[in-house]
């Protein structure tokens, strides 16, 4: 019996004192009540993943009753009004831009995280970070505004002289006579990766030790021979890593690429062609569909793809980098 | 000159110039707000809430812009302060388990990847589901969804760096977990915690896609958590859609004020830290 109530006061105890009593607790039981406390706070997370993901499903099942998966995926036509939602111009879309992303940011970003890490005097790479870091601070919105004023107008130059010269390759042909386009968006995403990417590069490279690399120096390679052989082999994953981690940055970004990058809902052939991306296609419309039938759903289910796609690249480069790096975020 | 080194030497080149490109960007876009913000950019515009036909290009500024995207960062940013503290210390202190602080983790990067549009598109589903309408309250509870993994993480991050031997030795002179978070991890990590707290308030003051289904948009300056907030991000976003230049020149002069707005608060975190950290011991 006496067991019962001394079992009974022990579960009890971290009820029984009210946070209001709390200053006034024994230590050791003050202890263990903030413990459970914070325990209980941990589940969050991974309960907010739950409910976003279980929510936008429950949302999407309208749609999903109305139409096939993969006519939603694989149709053309998106036409609200009459019922048509074709995801794939904006799954297409969404890939374009962020393929033309890490066309132009994975290069420079590799060289220069390989410079500021291998290379470059420890006081400029203590200027660099906080300047990579404001690069990562910048809204998307601001970037949005440079895409608009800057490089829209740049690209529609450069896209015609381009066409002129190379317009006979489909890649390169210009059937839209703005600068909104995939390139622009392409170029605006691209910087804001770039930060991210060279961050994580940064980090891989120096899980090199450092041993290794004397090692190959005292053969008397020189230090980028060094880096050819020696480091970048043996890094190889870590960086494919961090470039799908930039990838899933990109795929997910919304306001900036919205902005500079056309918003026409037709699978495009070129990169001066406009496109629709997914974040695009919700934050247009959304708030406004809800007059018209399983347009809300439709929206929903676009989120949900854009969820599915995104946390596909996040999960595969989160994973391989803890593994790499010990860590995963920067 | 043998092959080997000539190769080294362009390859140096293109790293110099890549790095260099990489610098010259966020030059150029620092330059590009600066040079068509500031022409739009006076007094009024800091001062005013948009008066009737202001959209049209008449009188008013975006006061309401920038006291609603304060509004809406702080609070979130206390919001989401309440739940990562404790995450955070818990790791670092109580949790006895690896598995389970891995599995913490691994769940907060993962949330942290998810795109700020789909926050976006779930808090206003929440929001129907709850019968609440855009408001700031909303705003608040979407952009503190976005920033609980950033500042947690970053939290998290500094405070696993803290060496063993101080946690040990409160622990040897018999302190609690708790105590021992609380005065030992928390006065030593404070630096890092307030970077970390600030990195997540820039965060969300930047952010537009979370807010632009879930805080509305308004002239006015909100008086209650259940009333529609005006952002600077929206701001920038909706007045650069005008088809008049005056009210476009405002949007330059918003996203100059945003830009100088995450400036401040990159540079006041490095500040505060680097004063904090005369209180910790080295």
């Amino acid at each position: 019996m006496r067991d019962v109530t001394l079992k009974a006061r022990r579960v009890l105890q971290p009820i029984w004192f009210s946070p209001v009593l709390l200053p006034f607790l024994n230590r050791r039981v003050k202890d263990r009540f903030v413990g459970g406390a914070f325990f209980l706070i941990t589940i969050l997370p991974f309960a907010i993943l739950l409910v976003v993901i279980v929510s936008l499903i429950l949302r999407t099942q309208p749609i999903l009753s109305a139409h096939s998966i993969g006519e939603l995926l694989t149709g053309q036509k998106w036409s609200p009004l009459k019922g048509q939602f074709g995801f794939f111009p904006f799954i297409a879309g969404t890939f374009w831009v962020t393929f033309m992303a890490l066309i132009l940011a994975v290069p420079p970003c590799l060289l220069s995280a390989i410079y500021l890490s291998e290379y470059c005097r420890p006081r400029i790479s203590a200027v660099a970070k906080p300047l990579l870091d404001l690069l990562a601070g910048i809204p998307s919105v601001v970037y949005g505004v440079w895409g608009m004023v800057a490089i829209v107008p740049l690209v529609q130059v450069f896209s015609t002289h381009v066409s002129k010269w190379l317009g006979f390759i489909p890649l390169f042909s210009k059937n839209n006579p703005t600068g909104y386009s995939i390139l622009s968006g392409g170029i605006v995403l691209a910087v804001m990766i770039t930060p991210f990417i060279i961050a994580v590069t940064c980090e891989v490279l120096r899980t090199v030790p450092d041993g290794t690399r004397l090692a190959s120096l005292a053969l008397g390679a020189t230090k980028w021979q060094t880096i050819k052989y020696v480091v970048l082999p043996q890094t190889r994953s870590g960086i494919f890593a961090g470039v799908v981690f930039g990838a899933s940055r990109a795929l997910g970004e919304t306001m900036a690429v919205l902005m500079v990058v056309g918003n026409v809902a037709k699978v495009p052939s070129s990169i001066f062609d406009p496109a629709y991306p997914l974040p695009a296609l919700i934050a247009n419309n959304y708030g406004e569909m809800m007059s018209i039938p399983l347009y809300d759903a439709a929206l929903l289910g676009a989120a949900l793809v854009l969820l599915i796609i995104v946390l596909f690249f996040n999960l595969i480069s989160t994973i391989a980098l803890r593994h790499i790096i010990g860590r995963s975020k920067i | 000159m043998k092959k080997s080194h000539i190769e080294e030497g362009i390859v140096k080149g293109f790293m110099l110039l890549s790095f260099s490109l990489v610098v010259c960007s966020l030059g150029f876009i620092l330059v590009t707000v600066i040079v068509k913000g500031l022409p739009a950019l006076n007094l009024d515009m800091l001062i005013q809430t948009p008066k009737g036909g202001y959209y049209l290009g008449k009188e008013g500024g975006i006061l309401n812009a920038i006291v609603g995207s304060l509004y809406l960062a702080g609070g979130a940013t206390l919001l989401a302060l309440v739940f990562s503290l404790p995450i955070a210390l818990f790791l670092k202190t109580y949790s006895r388990r690896k598995w389970w602080a891995d599995y913490v983790r691994l769940s907060l990067d993962i949330l942290w990847g998810i795109p700020s549009i789909v926050y976006g598109a779930f808090g206003f589903t929440l929001m129907l589901a709850l019968g609440l309408r855009a408001s700031l309250l909303g705003g608040i509870i979407v952009l503190a969804l976005l920033e609980l993994p950033i500042m947690t993480r970053g939290m998290d991050e500094v405070i696993r760096r803290m060496p063993i031997d101080m946690e040990e030795a409160a622990y040897a002179l018999g302190a609690t977990r708790f105590e021992t978070a609380m005065h030992v991890v928390l006065r030593q990590m404070l630096p890092g915690i307030v970077t970390a707290i600030l990195l997540a308030f820039g965060r969300g003051i930047g952010d537009a896609a979370s807010v632009l289904f879930t805080a509305g948009y308004t002239d006015r300056i909100p008086t209650s958590l259940l009333r529609p907030v005006a952002s600077l991000p929206l701001a920038v976003f909706f007045q650069l859609g005008t088809p008049f230049p005056e009210v476009q020149n405002r949007a330059y002069a918003a996203a100059l004020v945003l830009t100088v707005i995450i400036l401040v608060v990159s540079l006041g975190s490095r500040w505060l830290s680097a004063r904090m950290g005369r209180y910790t011991i080295k």
